[in-house]
């Protein structure tokens, strides 16, 4: 019974994960930037919402919702300012770009916040704290059930946006072939721009559940980078999007069963296994073409 | 008034000069056939007039307006569509996809998703298949139509016939006597030079970056446009 138990702390955990690594395969999947600051990013959110609850005192999961535009805006503008330019010169230039990024944040973050451990677990009440008890050895979190739900929602409304809305089209088509997509009249620019924005408020949202969940500090970002990274890669690397919920569930039941044999192996177990999904042939997907997000809709295509 | 007037237009690949000095005016309603080998500049022109590739000098002025330093997609709004050589659709997305997505800068006018299936009847029953999937024929009346929704007051064809199968290559001119008869500007290029005399009033021949011929149909002949083609004649132009 226990194994059950670890096996749905896990999926929990994953979901986590998966809300963490969404944003980092949104933007590897369209425009091929492995974004390294996108741990930071989520603790940039983190710490949004910290600095809010200090001034307002209600729940974090309202004090996100005025986070979000904010983060839009910010990821809108770092693609259009930085990002763009970036890859201009090629797929290298975005990666020391986003480390550079990285160096920044975690920087500005300790300037402005010092390097003290936080937590919004507090702020949550009960909800971080409660479980529902199935039986007597196996329990599910609140919070935990609850990320997962976010997770599913928001994978779900985002492959909602990149298959039925016109300007979910218009990013897949600019992942094809941005060139061809100007020809055709979309700014491929802009809508780079609004893919980063969506990565980035997404971002937030897991950086929400992190506070929520446990702690975080100025140089957290690193960290939880490994573990988003690990998921996309677990999860197929860009050539679909819900693959990096899935992988992310794969990491955190594997952290959590190696947790259950012993506590020092739970970290490890993770990076075994995404060791063991890069070494198989599968792990080949890392040299798929571009443009793996734009293969999101469904097979009715191909077998009509 | 030329709807389009491309004037001492130079075009550079970096230090190659692909389009040295050319220029043309296009009044509305005409078909224009552009000739000339490979490597002559004449994808490259095209590019510069859709917004896709800058001139290094020269101007291109559109309806009266200079768009000479505007983004493709801004010439897209403006009313010029480009029909990419090598089709260059979106082939992970399906055919009604591919025509949905052209039709983000859609100016008002007779083109519509219905209009465009019913002028390529072969579409209609492809609606759900990615693009991908298609034979040349099939993408290159999606790649037509992809750039028709948008209703161009200039259409802009590269290469339309190139690799396709000779029936395939009739189907897509038939559709396109169908566009032209509705009275759109038509610039295009084309080797097949039967193909392009044939639907053209009046065809320009380039050669090394130049314009070397230029006339009316009926006023050229075969052995003229072969000749300026290759490069035989350096004085013969008109």
């Amino acid at each position: 019974m226990t194994w059950i138990n670890d096996i749905v702390q896990g999926i929990t955990l994953g979901g986590f994960y998966g809300l963490l690594a969404c944003g980092l395969a949104l933007m590897f999947g369209l425009m091929r930037i492995i974004n390294l600051a996108h741990g930071d990013i989520a603790v940039l959110g983190a710490y949004l919402v910290f600095l809010l609850l200090e001034h307002w005192h209600v729940s974090p999961f309202i004090g996100i919702l005025p986070v979000l535009p904010v983060m839009l805006l910010l990821g809108y503008l770092l693609q259009r300012t930085m990002l763009e330019r970036s890859l201009r010169s090629g797929l290298l230039v975005p990666l020391l770009t986003t480390f550079g990024l990285s160096i920044v944040i975690q920087n500005l973050l300790e300037q402005g916040f010092s390097p003290d451990v936080r937590s919004l677990g507090e702020n949550a009440g009960s909800i971080a704290t409660s479980s529902w008890q199935i039986t007597s050895k196996l329990s599910i979190s609140t919070i935990g059930a609850l990320t997962l739900g976010v997770a599913i929602v928001i994978f779900g409304s985002l492959q909602w946006f990149l298959s039925r809305t016109q300007p979910g089209r218009q990013m897949r088509a600019t992942a094809q072939d941005p060139d061809t997509a100007e020809l055709v009249g979309i700014d491929s620019r802009a809508v780079y721009g609004w893919a980063t924005a969506i990565a980035v408020a997404i971002a937030a949202v897991a950086g929400m559940f992190l506070a929520i969940r446990s702690t975080f500090f100025p140089y957290a970002g690193p960290d939880n980078l490994i573990f988003a990274f690990e998921a996309v890669v677990i999860g197929g690397l860009g050539s679909s999007l819900w693959g990096a919920l899935l992988g992310g569930i794969v990491l955190g039941v594997a952290q959590t069963i190696g947790g259950q044999i012993n506590p020092e192996y739970s970290i490890l177990a993770g990076h075994l296994v995404f060791l063991l999904v890069l070494a198989s042939p599968r792990g080949g997907l890392l040299t798929l073409g571009a443009g793996g997000i734009a293969r999101v809709r469904s097979a009715r295509g191909v077998s009509a | 008034m030329s709807l389009l007037s491309v004037e001492g237009l130079e075009l550079r690949h970096g230090l190659l000069e692909a389009v040295r000095g050319v220029d043309i005016a296009i009044a509305e309603g005409e078909t224009v056939a552009l000739v000339g080998a490979n490597g002559a500049g004449k994808t490259t022109l095209l590019r510069a007039i859709a917004g896709a590739h800058r001139p290094s000098r020269g101007r291109i002025v559109f309806d009266g307006r200079d768009i000479t330093r505007l983004r493709a997609h801004d010439c897209v709004r403006m009313g010029i569509s480009l029909v990419p050589e090598g089709r260059r659709l979106f082939g992970d997305l399906t055919v009604e996809e591919n025509l949905l997505v052209g039709a983000q800068r859609r100016r008002g006018g007779h083109w519509t998703l219905e209009t465009v299936l019913e002028a390529f009847p072969m579409l209609a029953r492809l609606r759900e298949r990615r693009a991908k999937t298609l034979s040349g024929g099939e993408q290159q009346a999606t790649a037509i139509g992809r750039a028709l929704i948008a209703n161009p007051r200039l259409l802009l064809l590269d290469e339309v016939s190139l690799g396709l199968a000779p029936l395939a290559v009739d189907a897509v001119y038939e559709s396109l006597a169908t566009v032209i008869a509705q009275g759109a500007t038509v610039l295009l290029v084309e080797q097949d030079l039967t193909r392009a005399v044939g639907v053209a009033e009046r065809v320009v021949c380039m050669l090394e970056g130049r314009f070397v011929l230029e006339g009316r149909r009926g006023e050229l002949t075969r052995e003229q446009i072969t000749s300026a083609y290759f490069g035989l004649s350096r004085g013969a132009a008109a």
